[in-house]
Order: structure tokens, then sequence, then C-alpha cells
């Protein structure tokens, strides 16, 4: 880590670095590992150093050349983004890089906040999410949401995991049996909550309720789980407990997740995506991008120099 | 300890173990191609050992991204270290197996010396069995199994230790074998330090069972024979 290159570079400043700096379209592949943060933060439309093993993977949500605006401030740039069917990937940078946003543009519920510009193209399964013929609600069934704070209603346990069934309309007690049966086991809360299950969930610990509400997602069938934060209102165990159901539940379900956490992303996911003030700036496999980052702001992000 | 972090221990410790038989099956043939002068078995441990390093390497690296990964503490902290130390160990035991073997090899061409003037079959046997018993112990966590590889290291020692005198009485009494007595020398000595490896990786794994290093004092009786050794 000898020399710092931020220093380099402004001791060796020129006019044309500066301009490259800013309107480069392409970073040049052998200055890439001298890239700075602040060249990053620079660049509008920099290119991610993505790792060649995303591209042998099938992917199941593809982001193109998207931008989002709140209102006349601009909180992503130019993300390209495979995400792997049946894999976990983690989505990880400092507060303000637009991990949550990412996140929620996925399924669309930023849509509901007012001066919200979008530009470019995301696709589930080879169709377009942003398309004015798409039913958002028939979209959000197909993608499951976890939130930070465990949301469950306030009702049964039962009642809670099938939610999506009852409205849907669903009224045969056998299914709505067996679906409640099978979401419990899949989260990995059924032996925990079996004799209650007409309970109220609010009696459940904090760390029940977050599986309680990965049960109600998957209830649904999704073929995305979203998850955004999903274990820092949790003590250690049900981390554990969630981070386990997380690695039981890949393969079966495609799984993004926006964590705060490194070691979290470090330990549960297969991809990781680090960004930085609304850039993807690398995104490769979880274990490459731990022990050997190919950017420097990377290396500096996971080390914990800053962020 | 979480899923993952445990189906990655058990691949490590599977890894291990397949590289301990790697190196059993090494010496093995080693000290079989001295035995029945076979110099395409010697050949082939030669050959043999670049697949050792290799999957040496493929431990270290799987071990540092399960370090890099899950940040183990305590027991499975101690594992991985002892998993990293251990295949050092192992590689080094392959490393020493290969020396054998080129002396195996070199005394294939020369002519055959029918009594060699120390115990080298039973110094070779014990040194296998504690490779075997290093391993095994490290399979369960079998702390008597390790300590009686510690023990066994001193018959060993005790071999080595006669064997100067021995060889050097058989140097003056046949020069004409001179040749051949420099190369039994040569592998008695690589025999006595692959099984200090031996010792090494049971006591990584009574360093995992209880946390505490076990190495020989300084003053120790065997570690002074080491220094005889290389004098």
């Amino acid at each position: 880590m000898g020399t710092n290159p931020v220093m380099d570079k402004s001791m060796s400043t020129t006019e044309s670095d500066l301009n490259n700096a800013n309107t480069a379209t392409v970073t040049q592949p052998d200055d890439r590992d001298q890239l700075t943060l602040e060249q990053i933060a620079a660049t509008d439309n920099f290119k991610s150093e993505t790792h060649d093993a995303l591209y042998q993977e099938s992917p199941i949500i593809n982001v193109k050349n998207f931008n989002l605006w709140y209102g006349s401030k601009q909180a992503l740039f130019n993300i390209n983004m495979p995400i792997a069917e049946g894999q976990v990937t983690a989505l990880v940078g400092p507060s303000g890089c637009g991990k949550s946003t990412l996140l929620r543009s996925v399924n669309r519920i930023n849509d509901l906040i007012d001066g919200l510009h979008i530009d470019g193209e995301m696709d589930l399964n080879g169709a377009p999410i942003y398309d004015k013929s798409v039913d958002v609600i028939e979209l959000r069934k197909r993608m499951g949401m976890v939130f930070q704070k465990p949301n469950p209603f306030p009702m049964s346990i039962f009642e809670n995991v099938v939610y999506s069934l009852r409205i849907d309309g669903e009224r045969n007690k056998g299914v709505l049996e067996e679906v409640c049966e099978r979401s419990l086991r899949g989260s990995a809360l059924w032996d925990e909550v079996k004799d209650r299950i007409h309970e109220s969930a609010l009696g459940l610990s904090g760390g029940q309720q977050q599986r309680l509400c990965i049960a109600r997602a998957i209830a649904a069938e999704p073929e995305v789980l979203l998850m955004d934060e999903p274990c820092s209102a949790l003590d250690p165990i049900a981390t554990g407990k969630i981070e386990d159901l997380v690695e039981e539940l890949r393969g079966e379900y495609t799984i993004l997740m926006v964590t705060h956490n490194m070691q979290q992303a470090s330990r549960a996911s297969n991809y990781t995506a680090f960004m930085y003030l609304g850039r993807l700036v690398e995104y490769g496999p979880t274990r490459d991008i731990f022990t050997n980052p190919h950017l420097r702001p990377t290396e500096d992000y996971i080390s914990g120099r800053f962020g | 300890m979480s899923i993952h972090f445990r189906r990655q221990t058990e691949k490590l410790k599977k890894m291990v173990l397949t590289l301990g038989g790697m190196v059993e099956q090494a010496l093995r043939d080693a000290i079989n191609s001295l035995d029945q002068r076979d110099p395409e078995l010697a050949q082939r441990v030669i050959r043999g050992d670049r697949q050792i390093n290799s999957t040496e390497v493929e431990i270290e690296e799987e071990c540092l991204a399960t370090l890099a990964l899950h940040q183990p503490v305590a027991f499975d902290l101690r594992y991985l270290i002892a998993i990293l130390k251990m295949c050092n160990d192992l590689e080094r035991i392959g490393d020493l197996a290969v020396n054998v073997a080129e002396q195996a090899k070199f005394l294939c061409s020369e002519e055959e010396i029918m009594h060699v003037p120390y115990d080298l079959t039973a110094m070779a046997s014990r040194a296998q069995m504690m490779l075997k018993n290093a391993l095994d112990a490290l399979v369960n966590v079998d702390t008597t199994l390790a300590e009686g590889v510690r023990a066994a290291d001193r018959q060993v020692d005790a071999i080595y230790r006669e064997m100067f005198e021995l060889i050097e009485a058989a140097m003056r009494e046949n020069p004409h074998q001179l040749t051949q007595l420099i190369h039994y020398l040569q592998i008695g000595r690589q025999i006595e330090r692959l099984a200090d490896h031996a010792v090494n990786i049971a006591e990584d794994v009574l360093y995992l069972s209880n946390g505490e290093f076990f190495k020989k004092n300084a003053g120790d009786e065997n570690d002074t024979i080491g220094r005889i050794g290389h004098a």
C-alpha cells in the first residue's frame, strides 16, 4: 500500500489527465488498477469492473445502462449488472452508494416516490420491468421482498404466511395449510412455531419475525427474493439463522441482498457488487472480491480503510 | 457455526486427508523402491511430487478464502491455522520422500550392499506409522493418538543417533562401499526429518484441541540430535 495513488496522480496531473477523468467513456484497461475513488465518482458513465465469471452465469435479472434520479439528484449512474439465477448476490458499499435504491428499483417500489425519473433498462427473465404494459402488482408478486425491520402483519402466524394466497382469493383450507407448512419449513421456522401458528405473529421474537417475513415472501413462490439489510435489526444468533436460511434457499431462489455488513456479504453470498456514489465499481464472485479484488477502491473498502 | 462454514471445513478436511494419502503413498513407494531396487518406482515418486505440490497450493488457497470470507474465531480459527501448517508439513514430507527416491534411484545403479549398517527398516516403518497416526489423529482430533506420535519419534531419533557411528565403522571396514554408505547416511537423515514433520502434524492436532503450542524444549535431548545431524 506504499504510495497513495491519489497523491501520485495529483502531482503529475496535466490538463489532458483531468479531461480523461471526466469524460473518458471507457477507462483504459492498463490503468484500471490505478483508478481512484475520485476518478470513479467523477465519471458519469463509469464502466464497472465485472469479473468474467458473471458472464458464465445465466442472468435472471439484467440491468442495462440504468440511471435513476430523485428529482434533480442523480442516484444511480449507468448501472450494468447481470444477476445470476439461483445464486445469492450481495450489494455492498458505504451509505448513500445507491444499493438500496438499486434493490428497490428491481421490483419498482421506488415508483411510489415523487420526482423519480429513470432511464435505461431492466429485465426479469428477458421481459422488461420498466414497460408501460407491465402490471406492477403482478411484477411484485414475482419478487418477494424482506425489509430491514421485520414487518409481520398484526394477525396470526398462519394468516401472515398465506396472506398472498388470500389476496389471490385462495379459499381451499388444505392448500393454505400445505403452503403454510411448506413456507415455514422453508424458512426454518416450522419446528419453533408449529404448535402456535394460530397465535399472533407479533408474539414472536425479532429473528423469528424476520424468518416469518421470509416465509411470507416465499409462500407466493417468487422468482427472486429481495432482501434489504435483512439482519441489521437482529442479534448474532438470529443473524446466523437467517444466513443459514439464505444458504439453504440458494439454488431454489435467486436472492439479491443489500447489506451494510461486509462479513455478511462474505459469508452468505456467491457474488458481491461493490457500489460507490451511485456507480457499480466492481462486481464478481464473492471469493475473488474478498481475496483478490481487481480495483484498489474495492480493496480499500473491504479492508475497512474507508466507508 | 454456520452451515456454509461447516461445509467449508469439511471440504478442507477432505482435501488435507487426500493430500495426506498422496504423501503416504509417495513415502511408501520411495521406501519400496529402495528395498526392491526399482528405479522406475523411484522415478514415479519423483514425478508425482508435482501433484502433491499443486494440491498443497489448492488447500492453501481454500484456507485463505475461508479465512477471508468467514473470519472464524476460537476452535474454528485454530482448525484453519492447523490445516495450513499441516499441509505445509505434508508437502515437506513429500519432498523428503522424493529425496529418498532419488537416493534409491542412484543406489539402483550401484553395486548392492547386502547389509545396511543401521536398522533402516525399523526407522522407515516407524516413520510411516507416525505419519499414518498423525493423519488419523486429525480425523477425530484424537489427542491420545497424537501424543503417541510424539513418543514414537524418540525411537526414530534413537536409531538416528546410533546411525553415524555404525556407518562410520562400516566405512572403515568396507571403504569400497563408501559411495553407497554415504547415500544410506543421507536416507537416514531424510527419514529422521520426515518423522519430525509427522510430529509437527501431531502437535498441530494437540494445538487444535486445546489451543496450547507443543514444541520440543530447547534443552530437550531430542532437539540436540538434530544439531549433531546437521553438524
